[in-house]
């Protein structure tokens, strides 16, 4: 299934169906991971694959256009240098571990520790989030900065997201005339669920699947549901985006903050241990903070990121060389 | 022989994945269509790294009373982090689609190469 629509992908020339077609790559990969046992991996893959990404591409398409053209070079050479990657990779397969084999590599070093061990170091039954904000909790600080870095660069590019002053300005198709009845009632019921089960995914990532990056994509998608039910600049007035992007910035904040607190109580950097009076209770109480440090964060960059990218359409650039044509052509 | 087939399959499924996903960074001539193909060459690499986790009986890292074996975490964490900053890398690219439409007015790589091409020759007969 997900190789046939792979090829539909490469064959395709209506750039709208390749989006669409690679959403439903995303969900098919998404249940994949279920199968797999991966259930945090496949819930941010079917947000951000099937939800966010999509919605990304086609706020592009808007600008870009829709018709690729056809391809001027021969595709004789690439497909010749993909054949023989390909064929190289797979003789390399035959010295890897048999799928699934409980003595593969993979699962002898650290593993065992993480699996056995965590449930009395940290106290927390779902391994993917003691590992996630706690073992590994470097590592998520550096991928949460990279976040935001893309945010800052994305900014740069595309100009920082801003409410229009002039209120005469504002188009008159905002709110319910904006898109029919039934998707504006079928919207506003859906939203404050699709909030509801963020606020859960996040509170609850301790126990059951979940966690602040999962919880940050299912918030941003109620975000992108409601600007595309009810335009931009409704929701602009929910969300300032001035405020979105001070609070991109906090959550990185609180999670340096969490790793600082612990360094003046005697411990190390993101050591929660030393945050409460036994290391169990400390452990719950850093988590929490950092997770909620990453909800935020990923909420908010990715609501501006889709904010910068909308506003893009009707913003106009100065463009150096132009300028230096358009003054030719003047003297 | 089988055995192998079977074994080795979760292998060949990313690699397969992986080349479509190559073919179409170098060999499709729009952008767009580029950022496509580095995201399917991303998720293969990730469905690589979630199948290495996967053991054979096991149930989702959550522990539970009466289960003993449970697949790998780590992979899980690895690709879970993975996911979020691959949207957000691409939403640099996609954004830097858009500049790059604003400024030649296509995103398709051939008539860049061409817009630039046509730029840079009145400058060299000036030098001239």
């Amino acid at each position: 299934m997900l190789a046939i629509t792979a090829l539909a992908v490469i064959r395709m020339r209506s750039l709208f169906a390749v989006v669409i077609l690679f959403g439903i790559y995303s969900l098919l990969t998404a249940v994949l991971f279920v199968v797999l046992d991966a259930v945090d991996v496949a819930f941010t893959e079917a947000a951000v694959g099937a939800g966010i990404s999509i919605v990304l591409m086609l706020g592009t398409l808007l600008i870009a256009g829709r018709r690729a053209d056809a391809d001027t070079h021969t595709p004789l050479l690439p497909l010749f240098i993909v054949v023989i990657t390909g064929a190289v990779l797979v003789w390399g397969t035959f010295d890897m571990p048999h799928f699934a084999d409980p003595q593969d590599p993979a699962h002898q070093h650290v593993a065992p520790r993480y699996i056995y061990d965590s449930l009395a170091e940290i106290g927390i039954p779902n391994m993917v989030t003691s590992v996630l904000a706690s073992y590994r909790g470097f590592d998520t600080f550096g991928e949460l900065i990279v976040v935001f870095t893309a945010l800052v660069g994305v900014m740069a590019l595309l100009g920082i997201p801003e409410r229009r002053q002039s209120r005469r300005q504002v188009s008159e198709k905002t709110g319910p005339e904006f898109s029919g009845p039934i998707l504006t009632i079928g919207a506003s019921w859906m939203i404050p669920f699709i909030v509801l089960f963020a606020l859960y995914v996040q509170f609850h990532g301790d126990f059951g699947p979940g966690g602040g990056f999962q919880a940050g994509v299912i918030f941003c998608s109620a975000f992108v549901l409601y600007a595309l039910i009810f335009g931009i600049e409704l929701t602009y007035k929910t969300v300032r985006p001035k405020l979105l992007i001070l609070t991109s910035a906090s959550g990185v904040l609180l999670y340096a903050g969490t790793g600082f607190v612990s360094i003046i109580l005697d411990g190390n950097f993101l050591d929660y241990n030393v945050l409460s009076n036994t290391p169990k209770a400390g452990q719950h109480l850093g988590i929490f903070l950092v997770e909620l440090g990453v909800g935020i964060t990923v909420a908010s960059v990715l609501i501006l990121i889709f904010f910068s990218i909308v506003q893009s359409r009707k913003r106009r650039y100065q463009m150096q060389p132009d300028n230096h044509l358009d003054s030719q052509v003047r003297e | 022989m089988i055995d192998s087939i079977v074994g080795l399959y979760n292998y060949w499924i990313a690699i397969f994945l992986m080349m479509a996903g190559f073919y179409t960074v170098i060999a499709s001539d729009n952008l767009v269509k580029k950022i496509v193909g580095l995201n399917i060459f991303q998720t293969s690499v990730f469905i690589l790294y979630i199948s290495l986790g996967k053991v054979e009986g096991g149930s989702p890292p959550i522990v539970s009373a009466n289960i003993d074996v449970y697949s790998n975490p780590l992979p899980h964490v690895l690709i879970l982090t993975a996911i979020v900053v691959g949207v957000a890398t691409t939403a640099l690219g996609l954004s830097l689609i858009i500049r790059i439409k604003k400024a030649y007015g296509s995103v398709e790589e051939s008539d860049i190469i061409e817009a630039d091409q046509q730029m840079l020759e009145p400058t060299q007969d000036e030098k001239q």
